[in-house]
């Protein structure tokens, strides 16, 4: 039985382990870094450092005009505390890029034995990407994957070994003009992964990465771009750790998925930023004919968040599904949700969301289903429960339809409930503390989304959570 | 364990429901109280493991002589109490058997085998002919009101090596005759193996049929108006409620 499974290997957690594996700064001398700020030199000392070919860096430079002429976003969270000028922009931890983890410089390997990743990669991590910083140090692709075709390297690399498919797709759902922070994200970005699935090829193991930011306001604008052809099947897995520090930390990061016809995509996110972080990161799929797309979007961690993960029904049949769990404790803003557009006829939609708030935390939801003239036969179907835990705890809705047809089939339904006291009587006659009752609610709440988790992701988000209570209540 | 109360007033929003109850139930006794609806039998169960909806106005509750008021529900289910619920709550998403699980890890406070749980599990829910779904559902979510009753007589038999008085709130409402024969047995087997403690909660004599409780008091308007042995509950069979009302 999976849960049993799952209580077995779950260890017992505190605050001091946590620290211990999550709030650590190892010093990674930096081989090489830019000056603190953004302008057009360092864009160009970047792109040259990379030995970029010209079109991306005419891509950057562009984007930087972009960006320097966009406001702020005038909704949503408070953003006027990031200072651009005191962000590095480009980070390169020393040592060289990997595939041998007896190559790895001690001090990065020590993270990622924090990480744990070497034993996960025991396991089934064997396609995992680690990202250390703003590069990619660590990467192994497992053999099968290349003898099936499939590329899974860091984006950098990918503009010189498949410089034709970056150049096509690159930006291309998700322009500099989208947004100020998808514009800051293409013109200093670094890293990401980069996959694509050939053909009709099911990769069977999930695609994993990890991303960290180690270095003290290093900001991190990774780059990820996923093209399945079509009748392929892939899942991409990333999970994010980033220490405690001092100082208001950026990321910014574009993920761009292509899913051609009958292709299925499955995008899950673990995002556990420290609390000092702003993590602003736009999501966009377009699905062609019958193709399927998932978001799964677990976000604990971060200072503010604003993520709504998007997929564009494009084709007939084309499918697209977003989970969100948000868990926004005390000082934390988990401004999240997602969008879905029909553009194209039969064309069905679920957005699901679980946000849990506590102390003085924050959740917003904000979704949008567009129904096109030209989907007949579209459905809907929005969801989203929200939990809060103390009486200054708050959530938002914002629940956005624009529906240019009389046929489509839309739901919505929306629920805000306090923790009850009588299943915290009830717990905890049994033996629970206080806050175990409460933690095992809360988990409760957000079972349905988290079980359709890979089981090592689905008991780290369980800790976390579980921790981020500890921290919290009482 | 020996459980005493004493003069004990309970207020629930602001209205007094317990009017000065004594009680004392010694190691391994079987008491019961009985009383029609409203007479305060429910809140004296669950003031007993600390109901944060209640105000003790008055009085006191006692275990081997120390006071426990000011001890947390889980303290208290530590010291050996246990409740079963007259109407168990139904919590979304947290799996039957792993609440089981945690609760005995708390309760023994040491980790059970999972293997070792689950053959206790099965061989209790196959005393209680309970249907084996129930394993991979919610906490109570789409139980019948059968099925509530003996998932609370599960967890009591799952937790018996550590409850030392089970407190049983109407465990015979809403079962038909065949449930109520199962359940009846249940507690009585669990009972005799552990020399627990017994607080039975109900309206009826029926449950009490096949059971020997050693004193029996009956509860009206938040007092106990007659205690005494099995004779009470022939009185009770007989003449209703109403014939102690001036008692």
């Amino acid at each position: 039985m999976t849960t049993q499974r799952q209580e077995e290997r779950e260890v017992a957690q505190n605050d001091a382990e946590y620290l211990e594996k999550y709030g650590f700064k190892v010093d990674a001398k930096p081989e090489f870094q830019t000056k603190k700020g953004l302008s057009e030199d360092v864009v160009r000392e970047i792109s040259a450092h990379k030995h970029e070919p010209d079109w991306m860096l005419k891509i950057r430079l562009t984007a930087l005009k972009v960006f320097n002429s966009k406001p702020l976003p005038m909704w949503g969270i408070d953003l006027s505390k990031i200072d651009f000028d005191d962000i590095y922009y480009y980070i390169k931890p020393g040592g060289k890029k990997s595939d041998n983890w007896n190559d790895v410089p001690e001090g990065i390997k020590k993270t990622f034995d924090k990480l744990g990743i070497p034993e996960a990669e025991r396991k089934f991590f064997a396609g995992a990407e680690a990202q250390f910083d703003s590069e990619v140090v660590y990467s192994h692709v497992k053999k099968e994957l290349e003898k099936d075709g499939v590329v899974f390297i860091d984006t950098d690399t990918a503009i010189k070994k498949h410089p034709d498919l970056v150049k096509k797709y690159f930006g291309t759902l998700i322009p500099p003009t989208d947004n100020k922070f998808a514009a800051l994200n293409t013109a200093f970005w670094s890293g990401g992964s980069f996959i694509y699935v050939p053909k009709g090829v099911k990769v069977s193991m999930p695609l994993q990465a990890y991303f960290r930011i180690n270095a003290d306001k290093a900001g991190q604008f990774e780059r990820t771009l996923i093209i399945a052809d079509e009748g392929s099947d892939v899942t991409y897995i990333e999970g994010c750790t980033a220490p405690i520090y001092i100082g208001s930390s950026l990321h910014a990061a574009n993920v761009e998925i292509i899913a051609h016809k009958d292709a299925h995509v499955r995008y899950v996110t673990i995002q556990n930023w420290s609390k000092n972080v702003y993590n602003l990161v736009t999501q966009r799929a377009f699905a062609y004919e019958n193709a399927y797309v998932e978001w799964i979007d677990a976000n604990i961690g971060s200072k503010a968040n604003m993520k709504y993960p998007s997929v564009y029904l494009k084709g007939r049949g084309s499918k697209g599904e977003i989970l969100s769990i948000a868990v926004a404790g005390n000082n934390q803003i988990q401004d999240t949700g997602g969008k879905v557009l029909h553009l194209a006829p039969d064309t069905s939609s679920k957005i699901i969301s679980k946000s849990v708030s506590i102390g003085s935390g924050v959740t917003t939801f904000r979704g949008l289903i567009h129904v096109g003239k030209n989907s007949d036969g579209s459905k809907s179907a929005v969801r989203c429960d929200a939990l809060l835990l103390d009486k200054e705890s708050k959530t938002n809705t914002y629940p956005k339809m624009e529906i240019l047809r009389d046929d489509a089939d839309i739901t919505h339904e929306a629920t805000v409930g306090r923790i009850g006291e009588d299943e915290v009587f009830y717990l905890m006659s049994r033996g629970l503390s206080e806050e175990d009752a409460i933690t095992t609610i809360v988990l409760g709440f957000i079972q349905d989304l988290t079980k359709v988790l890979p089981l090592e992701y689905s008991i780290e988000l369980r800790r976390l959570i579980k921790l981020d209570m500890t921290n919290s209540v009482g | 364990m020996t459980l005493e109360i004493i003069d004990l007033h309970v207020e629930a929003a602001d209205k007094e429901i317990i009017k000065g109850v004594n009680l004392k139930i010694n190691g391994g006794e079987f008491h019961v109280v009985m009383g029609p609806n409203g007479s305060g039998k429910t809140t004296l169960a669950k003031v007993i493991m600390g109901y944060p909806k209640y105000r003790i106005t008055k009085g006191d509750i006692q275990v081997d002589g120390k006071s426990i008021l000011q001890m947390s529900t889980d303290k208290r289910a530590k010291l050996g109490l246990f409740i079963l619920f007259q109407n168990p709550i139904e919590i979304d998403g947290v799996n039957f058997i792993n609440f089981l699980r945690n609760a005995r890890t708390a309760l023994a406070e040491e980790q059970t085998s999972v293997k070792q749980l689950m053959d206790d599990i099965k061989s209790n829910m196959k005393e209680l002919k309970m249907s084996d779904e129930i394993i991979n559902r919610s906490l109570n979510q789409g139980f019948s009101g059968g099925e509530k009753k003996k998932s609370e007589i599960l967890q009591l038999s799952v937790l018996k090596d550590v409850v030392k008085l089970a407190i049983l709130d109407e465990p015979d409402s809403g079962l038909d005759v065949d449930a109520l024969r199962i359940v009846a047995e249940s507690i009585n087997r669990i009972a005799a193996q552990n020399k627990m403690g017994i607080l039975l909660i109900t309206h009826y004599k029926r449950i009490l049929d096949t059971m020997n409780p050693q004193f029996v008091h009956v509860m009206m308007n938040g007092k106990i108006v007659a205690e005494g042995g099995n004779e009470i509950i022939d009185r009770v069979e007989k003449g209703g409620y109403d014939s102690f009302s001036n008692a």
